[in-house]
């Protein structure tokens, strides 16, 4: 038989929104040719319910609640963004206290999704015993936060201005001996996989991003991390209490799925580090704000000091002076899970943003799935969505 | 270098374009025309002692009623190398609605336009794929101008593509009968 012979046939194939590897609702449209594919088309949206537009209704406290919905898995470091944006923007000063337990809760929350990551991801690439241990450990952390907050993931337990409520020391016992333990787990599910010749096989050299491409992508957290940029809102713009602890930013070398797992393995020791020096320097006092928001606001609780506006030149219309004072503006932005997450709040005067828009990592890093995935093969597309870690609902918003 | 200190850079440099600046808790934003704001940018990524590499996010905002031009079209910058931020915002009417891509500049931008076009309406002239991203292809409106209700007015109503899917579902199971 000869070659000529042969037929060559371009396949479509979609890939979700209901597979269960694509981690949520995530629809590729993915032109092959044999095992390779052509063209990757990614659709989103399918989990849009339109935060921005609905917290243009609600009043500052009333949003808070949404925030966890953005990115379901690790909701306590929505709510810290959002309420380190609001205090931002009115000026006000959280106390000590808080601040510690915010960034402990942070760091939890970190820990949280990162298993929750590094389950899913292994049990997509094969490795099916880590799920189970994962998870175990994740279970243990969530009755942590039920403690605190009374829920397990849509927590909502930061306020603008401090905490809902103080932890005790029942709680921080329960913590310190989970922390004590942990590095040695980590080091459990590293035995896994670490050397394991069908991890190493599927994950070195398999969607490289090289580190001008990563800052030109767009790309954050982790996964800008994994390409050797060394890029962390902790670090860069401090916020809470990570001025005051101390901490190792880990970074990457080739930019491979493997470079960004193991910046994310490593990421888990620094978050135990950063728990442990919270608990140990937890300081006495209030935990709330003399000036914090209350649910039952009056029409107009802003006070935004208007000396803090300083416009110069160019101004001489009064119109747009008013226009200036009306309507002040803040971006403020921490570092989630999956990279970095802010809030752009846009405030006019009354109780209610005038607009707020979130930018979430996994929208941008969604983005970049089809220069990851031309050319590469099918089952390298499982690989590479596992690595750059998105959660859609934070993705669609 | 301080976020002040670009802000009276740049408004030296292009004085025609930029209109006014604010700070406003040590952050700085600065607001310009929208016809050679690509020109800015460039100049903002490729200048040394700038160096914005990295596009934070991309967004629109919509004034309606208080001010003309309707839209602000906002770009936030981090420069990785300097460690700094700055806010620009170009300013956008509504009856020409649109303003250069930046794709070129920042791959970020692609989708963010997308989305920027997908909620207010504003097109992004080169922009390689210009098309709704969060909502269906076929969605009337732009959700997050003012103008857009937060309630549905079609009432008790259904979409009319739901309705379709609906239909055709229908059809296929009775036919598969």
């Amino acid at each position: 038989m000869q070659n000529n012979d042969i037929k060559v046939k371009e396949l479509t194939v979609n890939m979700g929104p209901q597979h269960p590897a694509t981690h949520g609702v995530l629809r590729l449209v993915l032109e092959l040719e044999g095992e390779v594919i052509k063209k990757c088309i990614p659709h989103i949206g399918y989990l849009h319910r339109g935060i921005e537009k609905l917290s243009e209704d609600l009043t500052y406290v009333q949003s808070l609640p949404l925030t966890d919905r953005i990115d379901y898995l690790s909701s306590m470091v929505n709510n810290v963004g959002f309420c380190v944006a609001v205090e931002k923007l009115m000026g006000i000063e959280v106390p000590e206290r808080a601040k510690f337990i915010r960034t402990m809760m942070a760091e939890m929350a970190r820990i949280c999704s990162h298993l929750v990551w590094i389950a899913t991801h292994a049990l997509d690439i094969g490795a099916m015993t880590v799920f189970l241990y994962a998870m175990r450990d994740r279970e243990e952390l969530l009755e942590m936060f039920e403690m605190v907050s009374g829920a397990r993931l849509t927590v909502s337990y930061p306020r603008v201005g401090g905490v809902r409520c103080d932890i005790n020391n029942r709680f921080l016992d329960k913590l310190y001996n989970f922390i004590e333990k942990f590095p040695k787990k980590v080091e459990e599910y590293e035995t896994l996989i670490n050397r394991n010749r069908i991890w190493l096989k599927r994950t070195k050299g398999v969607g490289v991003i090289t580190a001008q491409e990563a800052i030109n992508w767009g790309l954050t957290g982790p996964t800008l991390r994994g390409s050797g940029v060394y890029y962390d809102v902790r670090k860069f713009f401090p916020y809470d209490a990570y001025e005051k602890v101390d901490f190792d930013v880990p970074v990457g070398k080739n930019g491979d799925v493997y470079d960004r797992y193991r910046c994310r393995m490593l990421e888990f020791r620094q978050s135990a580090r950063i728990i442990k020096q919270c608990i140990e320097k937890l300081p006495e006092g209030p935990i709330l704000a003399d000036n914090a928001l209350r649910i039952r606001m009056p029409e107009s609780p802003l006070k935004i000091d208007k000396k803090d506006i300083i416009f110069e030149i160019y101004i001489e219309d009064k119109q747009i002076q008013e226009f200036i004072q009306k309507f002040t503006e803040v971006y403020a932005s921490v570092e989630a899970p999956r990279g970095e997450l802010g809030f752009y709040i846009v405030c006019d005067d009354s109780s209610k943003p005038y607009r707020m828009r979130v930018r979430a990592p996994s929208f941008v890093h969604a983005g970049v799935l089809p220069k990851l995935c031309e050319g590469s093969l099918v089952a390298d597309v499982i690989a590479n969505i596992g690595s750059i870690d998105i959660v859609l609902g934070e993705c669609d918003r | 270098m301080n976020p002040a200190e670009i802000v009276k850079k740049i408004s030296e440099k292009f004085s025609e374009e930029v209109l006014w600046f604010v700070c406003f808790r040590d952050e700085c934003s600065i607001v310009l025309k929208k016809e050679k704001v690509k020109e800015i940018l460039r100049y903002l990524k490729n200048t040394p002692g700038l160096e914005f590499d990295y596009l934070v996010d991309l967004t629109a905002v919509d004034y309606l009623g208080f001010r003309e031009p309707r839209f602000d079209v906002v770009y936030h910058l981090t420069s990785i190398k300097h460690r700094h931020r700055i806010r620009v915002k170009a300013q956008v009417p509504e009856k020409d609605c649109c303003i250069d891509s930046v794709t070129d500049l920042w791959a970020t931008a692609n989708w963010f336009e997308r989305e920027c076009f997908d909620m207010f309406g504003i097109h992004f002239n080169g922009h390689p794929d210009l098309r709704r991203i969060l909502m269906p292809e076929d969605w009337k409106g732009f959700p997050l101008r003012k103008d857009y209700p937060v309630r549905s007015d079609l009432g008790d109503g259904e979409w009319e593509t739901y309705k379709e899917l609906k239909e055709t579902a229908k059809a296929w199971k009775e036919n598969a009968e």
